[in-house]
Order: structure tokens, then sequence, then C-alpha cells
């Protein structure tokens, strides 16, 4: 009674009731990689919630202090009140650990589900007409996600994080022609200056996730403008939509999805150290510069950039007295072309196959050989730069000499992508003539083919029945 | 709609479908099993057609819990029982490893119990809706644009007023763009100079004077300019080497007093402080990308990344045995950048 009192309240005022009624009624599709974003969004729902605990017991400040606190072995110890107020955190202040955890778990998973989704969509297709809008905002999360976190993980001001601000700015300052500028306005100066933990600290609790939660928003909007995609089979048309209805069944689901992504998130924080910055020790001290700095990795979604930076054999460009230094073709150039080729890909690939209609329904790798061998060629050399990223560690492990095992990243560098791709292709070309079935997931989430115009079947390899969905 | 070929339907364990149940306001009709009623395309139709009708009689008799209910009631009794316990942990002083293992369970106990849960929701059939076209119609299309362009012909005709307007907002943005200036310094000359001078002497970061004879063959000490112990940029490495070994560039020998060498500790590739030293070699090696530098050739890069040698500070010991700067950095330390030949 008193939900129907409110609901007529609201209509009265604001109506409604029949995009109400249609939104109860809206279909989704219903398979588990779809799932993929979803998880993205309700680690951002995450990040958001446990890291405004977080700014409650943070000061983002580099004001020198003697650290007296919990934590023994860094008593007396010189530091800025940021590393001190995130040693209070995680000693002092009760659950904070477990935040501060779970929020640097989330941003991990954050930027992994983003990655994966972005796979998902890339290696089916739905990025293609009408949805290439779409694709331009989940990119730019994507982007922007990235740059969040390493604010993030600045913000600490710990040794490591700090070794990974001044690559940052050494990196901005390799930039042509603006680059000293451009590192001077945004890191207040010649590093290490006092401003960037403020400033890092406005961008990673207002700005960037302002601007995240707006692109959610409009992605969001998107999709249900759009409506979803759906793979082709069974009943499944270009022409309309099947999975299950909003309202309770596709709500319920995507709230227990949140949930379990939630303690998926907690169980790490609680078990899982992260970030221990504790034993990395301060950054703003002279005793950091002249500390011997051990093995040091970003994030993993930084690894790709750093292992670029180590791979990069020793070139650089002099023009009269001018340079552009090293750096930049690792760090600025190389994320600026792969990113570059991202954004324009759906136009790219319209060009090339000369197809423009509008599609709904996804296309299963193998029936894109070409572009499914081009991404899995791109994330080949990914791989091999995010483990490069580590090669001091690789070489310590297994004995070897650092330059070997550089040596050998280089040439992986170059041979892996391209092994990946003549081997992708075949794969696929060689699936599409086999007309071997799918890999089947769960008996009512199995993936059906259909279609001439997709693969060449035999006649009697279309199965028409529909096994969609979840029996009660 | 779909047509009625549902194959699962009557592969139901749980013998009924809350939804027609629910809606029928009769739980005896819900229980006949799935297969009994018509199609669930139809049943959907029912639905919604029934929900207003329903909604009038007031009194719904509950259903009964299946199995499958009393299993999923089961994991959210666990979940509020880990929530509890929870707040004991906090109140009794808290434990990391507890507190997320028990918010992972009543997390996890919501979100499995939902997701069962909504597994009912479901019907046996898939929904189906159409997709309509996203496009709208091309006359309602047209007519937008045309009534646009024709209510936007009294702003395009007054070139006076749009140069103006024009030029005013330029003018704003470009004032707008003025505070960036004051985000950092302008960059000046402060990147070719750190704080060595002639006859500053050497200190320690804890700033400790360095004699010369402090450090043996071998030895590496981090110095700074005495006073300026904070200038990350003039961190340097104090080394002692055999001077029979030094090769360094004839106009360099004088720099290398009794085989001392000092040179920028901050790499020049991004500027990590460049902390390993392989004695047996007498290479300098970065930990952050493994650049490596020949210490005996005035840190001349051997491998990885960099491509500079660190710079080398001229350097002498003084009357009192302590080691002093000759002058600053020949050239700029750290990365490098666009004007850094000039």
């Amino acid at each position: 009674m008193l939900l129907r009192r409110l609901l007529g309240w609201l209509d009265d005022r604001v109506g409604g009731a029949r995009f109400g009624s249609k939104a109860l009624e809206k279909v989704f599709p219903n398979h588990w990689t779809f799932l993929l974003g979803e998880i993205a969004l309700y680690c951002f729902v995450i990040l958001v919630l446990t890291g405004v605990y977080l700014t409650f017991f943070f000061e983002p400040s580099t004001r020198e202090v003697v650290y007296d606190g919990d934590y023994a072995p860094l008593q007396g110890v010189e530091m800025s009140a940021a590393y001190a107020s995130s040693l209070a955190i995680s000693f002092e202040v009760r659950a904070g650990l477990v935040m501060r955890q779970m929020h640097h778990w989330a941003a991990l998973l954050f930027v992994a589900s983003m990655s994966v989704h972005l796979m998902r969509v890339f290696f089916t297709g739905a990025f293609r007409r009408p949805r290439e809008l779409n694709w331009i905002i989940g990119l730019t999360l994507l982007v922007l996600g990235i740059g969040n976190g390493f604010f993030g993980y600045s913000l600490l001001d710990d040794l490591l994080s700090g070794t990974g601000v001044r690559v940052a700015y050494a990196t901005a300052l390799s930039i042509p022609l603006i680059g000293p500028d451009l590192a001077f306005a945004v890191f207040g100066g010649e590093f290490p200056d006092e401003s960037i933990i403020p400033r890092f600290y406005t961008l990673h609790v207002l700005i960037l996730p302002a601007i995240i939660g707006l692109l959610v928003a409009v992605h969001l909007a998107l999709v249900w403008r759009q409506r979803h995609t759906q793979y082709p089979g069974g009943p499944r048309r270009e022409d309309n939509v099947v999975g299950i209805r909003a309202w309770p069944g596709f709500a319920m689901k995507a709230a227990g999805l949140m949930f379990v992504t939630s303690a998926v998130v907690a169980a790490l924080g609680g078990l899982a150290q992260i970030n221990p910055i504790w034993t990395y020790g301060p950054f703003r001290s002279t005793e950091a510069v002249a500390a011997v700095t051990s093995a040091s990795q970003p994030d993993w979604y930084m690894g790709w950039i750093d292992g670029a930076l180590r791979l990069f054999p020793g070139w650089e460009t002099r023009i009269g007295g001018y340079m552009i230094p090293n750096p930049f073709y690792p760090g600025v150039l190389l994320p600026t072309l792969a990113f570059g080729v991202l954004y324009l890909w759906p136009w790219i690939e319209a060009r090339y196959r000369k197809d423009r209609e509008p599609h709904n329904l996804l296309e299963r790798p193998r029936d894109a050989p070409l572009r499914t061998a081009i991404g899995a060629a791109g994330l080949a050399g990914f791989v091999v730069l995010f483990f490069a990223g580590s090669n001091d560690v690789i070489a310590g492990a297994f004995e070897l000499g650092p330059e070997s095992v550089t040596n050998a990243f280089r040439v992986l560098f170059v041979v892996a992508p391209l092994v990946t791709f003549f081997v992708t292709r075949k794969i696929c070309r060689d699936l599409q003539r086999s007309g071997a079935k799918p890999l089947q997931g769960l008996p009512h989430h199995r993936i059906v083919r259909e279609g001439e115009e997709l693969v060449s079947l035999p006649a009697e390899a279309a199965p028409t029945e529909e096994v969609e969905h979840p029996v009660p | 709609m779909v047509g009625g070929d549902g194959p699962a339907a009557g592969g139901g364990e749980g013998d009924r479908d809350p939804r027609v149940g629910d809606d029928a306001g009769e739980p005896e009709a819900g229980r006949d099993g799935p297969a009994a009623r018509a199609s669930a395309a139809q049943a959907d139709e029912v639905d919604r057609v029934d929900d207003e009708g329903a909604g009038a009689t007031a009194v719904r008799p509950l259903l009964p819990p299946t199995t499958a209910d009393k299993v999923t009631a089961g994991v959210f009794i666990a979940a509020a029982v880990a929530g509890l316990a929870l707040l004991v942990v906090y109140v009794r002083g808290g434990n990391p490893q507890a507190e997320g293992v028990l918010l992972a369970i009543v997390l996890g106990g919501i979100g499995i119990g939902l997701v069962r849960w909504s597994h009912e929701m479901v019907g046996p059939e898939p929904a189906v809706e159409e997709r309509p076209p996203l496009e709208s119609a091309a006359a309602r299309r047209r007519e937008f644009i045309t009534t646009l362009e024709e209510s936007s012909r009294p702003v395009s005709r007054r070139r006076l007023l749009l140069a103006s307007v024009t030029a005013a907002g330029l003018s704003l943005l470009a004032a707008l763009l003025l505070p960036i200036r004051s985000l950092g310094p302008s960059p000046g000359r402060a990147l070719f100079r750190t704080s060595w001078r002639n006859g500053r002497r050497m200190v320690t970061a804890g700033g400790q004077a360095v004699a010369a004879e402090d450090l043996r063959r071998g030895n590496v000490l981090t110095v700074f300019p005495e006073g300026h112990e904070q200038d990350e940029d003039a961190a340097t490495l104090l080394i002692r080497v055999d001077p029979e070994d030094l090769e360094l560039p004839a106009d360099r020998m004088e720099w290398a007093p009794e085989g001392l060498v000092a040179y920028s500790k901050i790499c020049t590739h991004v500027g990590c402080p460049v902390g390993l030293y392989r004695e047996s070699t007498h290479e300098l090696v970065c930990p952050c990308h493994q650049s490596t530098f020949n210490v005996l050739r005035g840190a001349e890069p051997v491998f990885g990344p960099a491509t500079r040698p660190l710079p080398q500070l001229p350097i002498a010991v003084d009357d009192d045995g302590y080691v002093v700067a000759t002058g600053d950095y020949p050239e700029p330390t750290g990365p490098g950048f666009w004007n850094w030949g000039t």
C-alpha cells in the first residue's frame, strides 16, 4: 500500500508510469560474457564506497612529520603526512586496512574487468555500427580508470609509488617541444615538488571519478537505448532481443552479481596483502634517494608501459641542440599508438570490410579471422611487455643475466605477435571449415550457430532448438 | 512473441512457477507444474494483465517454501549470522583477516542468495521483445532539421552579432586558459642546474662531511652538496677506484683525485636513483629499468635504455682532506628533455 501511494505521489508530479512499465519489461540478453562490464561497474561502486571512507582519514599533504604511530620499525622516521596517514589507516584505524586493501584490489579488478570486457566487445564485433559511440566511451573509461589508478597509488607517497611518479614525470618531460613546460605545469615544478600529492588527490577523488561516473551513466544509457547485442542462434535475430526481463529476473541477478563481486573484493581485502607500503618506506626523504631501490614493479595495468621502457633500446633523437629523449618512444608514442588504433578500430574495420550496416548480432571470433588475429597479436605484444616489466625479477628467479633476459624479451616482442597473428588466423579459418562446435558452457548457456552468411556449414549443422534459459 | 516450443519447460526441479502462482493469487494453480499451463509466452501476457486486478484483492496467500527456497534462505541466514559476527569482531578491536572473511560471507551470502532467487524469477521461456530501428523516421528527421535551420535563421543572419560574440567567446577562452600558466613555474634553466658549486663540500644524507680517506677502493657513497641535502638533482655517487683503471677523457682526468670519481645518481633514462654497484665489473645499475653504466669510462651506458652517461661532477680534495666540488655538473642531470642541449 505504501509503495502504491509513494509511486502515485511521484507519478502525479513527474509522470513516468509508461516509461516505468516499459522499463520493467525490457529484455536483456543473457550470456556470461555480458557480465564482464557489469563487474567493472560494481568495482566502481566498491571503489567509491571504500574510497569515501579512506578520505576521512587520509591527509593529502607533503607536510613533514616524524612518525610516532603503531608500526614500530618506522617510529622516529621523517615522512610526509600523506605517508604517515596511510600508515595510520593501515595500523590504527579499525577496519582501515581492510578498506584500503579492498580499495586497491577493487581498482585492480576495475581495470582488469574493463580490459576483459573490451576484449569481449572487440572479438565479437560488438563495437560495429550502431555502437561506435559506446566503444569510444568505453575506451575512455579504460584510460581514465588506468589514470585514476595511477594517481591513487601515487598518493600514498611511499618509495615504490614515488618511483612511479618519477617515471611519469620523466615521461611527460620527454614530449618534444612542450615537455618541460607540461611537466612543470602538471607536477608543479621540478620533481619532486610539494604540490604533487594534493593535486593528484583532487584529480583522484573528485575530477576523474566524476568524469568516470558521468561516462558510465552515458555508457549504460546508450546500452539501454540501443539495446544489448546478442549471439546469433535460436530465436535471436537482428530485429529482436531475447533474454530475461529487467524486473525481477535481471535486476535480481545483477544485484546478486554486485554482492558476489563485493564479496570477492572483501575476501581479497582481508586475506591477500596488497601494496604493503610500510615495507617500502617513505618516498620523501634524503634517505630514500640514498637507499638502494630493489626491484620495483607498478600495478599490473602500468606493467606493459614499464616493460616497454625497459625493452626499448638506448636510442634517442638529436636535432641540433634539441632532443627527443628515449622515454618518449616507449612511454608516450607506444600507448598513444595502441589506444589510437583501438579508438579508430570501428572505422578501420568498417572501411576494410566495406561493412557499414548496423549489427545487433555478434560475430564469433572465428568468423572474423583477420580481426581476431590482429587482436590476438596485439594481446601477445601486451603480454610480452607486461612480463618484460619484471625482467629483473625473472632474471633473479632463474639466475640469468638481466641483459640476456632483456634481449630475449626484445626478440619475443617482435616474434610473438607475428606468430600469434598467423597461428590465430589459421585456427580461425580451420575452425570455420571444420564447423566444430564452439566451447559449450553450462547447458543452458549454450551458444548455437545459425545462418549461412556466418559460416559455410553443412546444412544440418544449424540446430534450431533454443536452450538459452535456466530452468527454474 | 516466442512460440511455445520450450523444451526445458517440463524439466524444472522446483515444481512451480512463482510468477504465475503469485499473480493468480492461488498457490495451487502454481503447483501443477509448468507443463500444465499455457506456454510461457501466454503466461507473460496473462501476468501483466492480471497485475492490475490482482492488486485490488488485497490478500495474497504466501507460497510454501520449496527445497530450493530453503537452501536459499539458509544462505541468507548465514549472511546474517556473519554480519553479526563482523560486528562482534569490530567491537572487540578488529582483525583485518576476520573482517575481510566475514564481510565476504555477508556480501557473498546475499549475492548468492539473490542469484539463486533470480533463477526462480525467470520463466522457462526466454523473454523476447522487438528491436525497433534506432533511427527516426525520415520525415521526422527532415522536419527536425528544417525546423532547426529555420528557427536559427535569425541567429545566422546577424553577421555582426555573430562575429562579435565569437570574438568575445574566444577571448574568454584565452583568458580562462591563462591561469594554467600558474600551475607551475616556467622551467627556465632549472633543469640545467644543481646546487653544486666550486668549493662546496660533499656531505652524506645525514649531513656528515666526507673526507677522501673515508672511502676505500670499491666503496660507493651517496653524497649531497653541503647545506643542500634536500636537492634531489644534486644526489651524487662518490666512488673510489684504482686510478690506474680509469679511462676518462683527457680533459676530465683532473676530476678524479686519488681515484675518486663522482657521478650524478639520477639516471639519465627516467631519473631513478642509480642504486646498484657491481664492483667486479665497475658497473652502476639502475634498479628501475636496468640501465648499466661503466664507472671507469666516464659512466658511459653499456646496456639498457639509457642513452647518455651519468654526468660527472668535477671534484677535488681540499686542504683538510674533505672532498669538494670544483663546479656544477657540466650538463643537465637526470632524464632528457626537449631543449637539453641548448
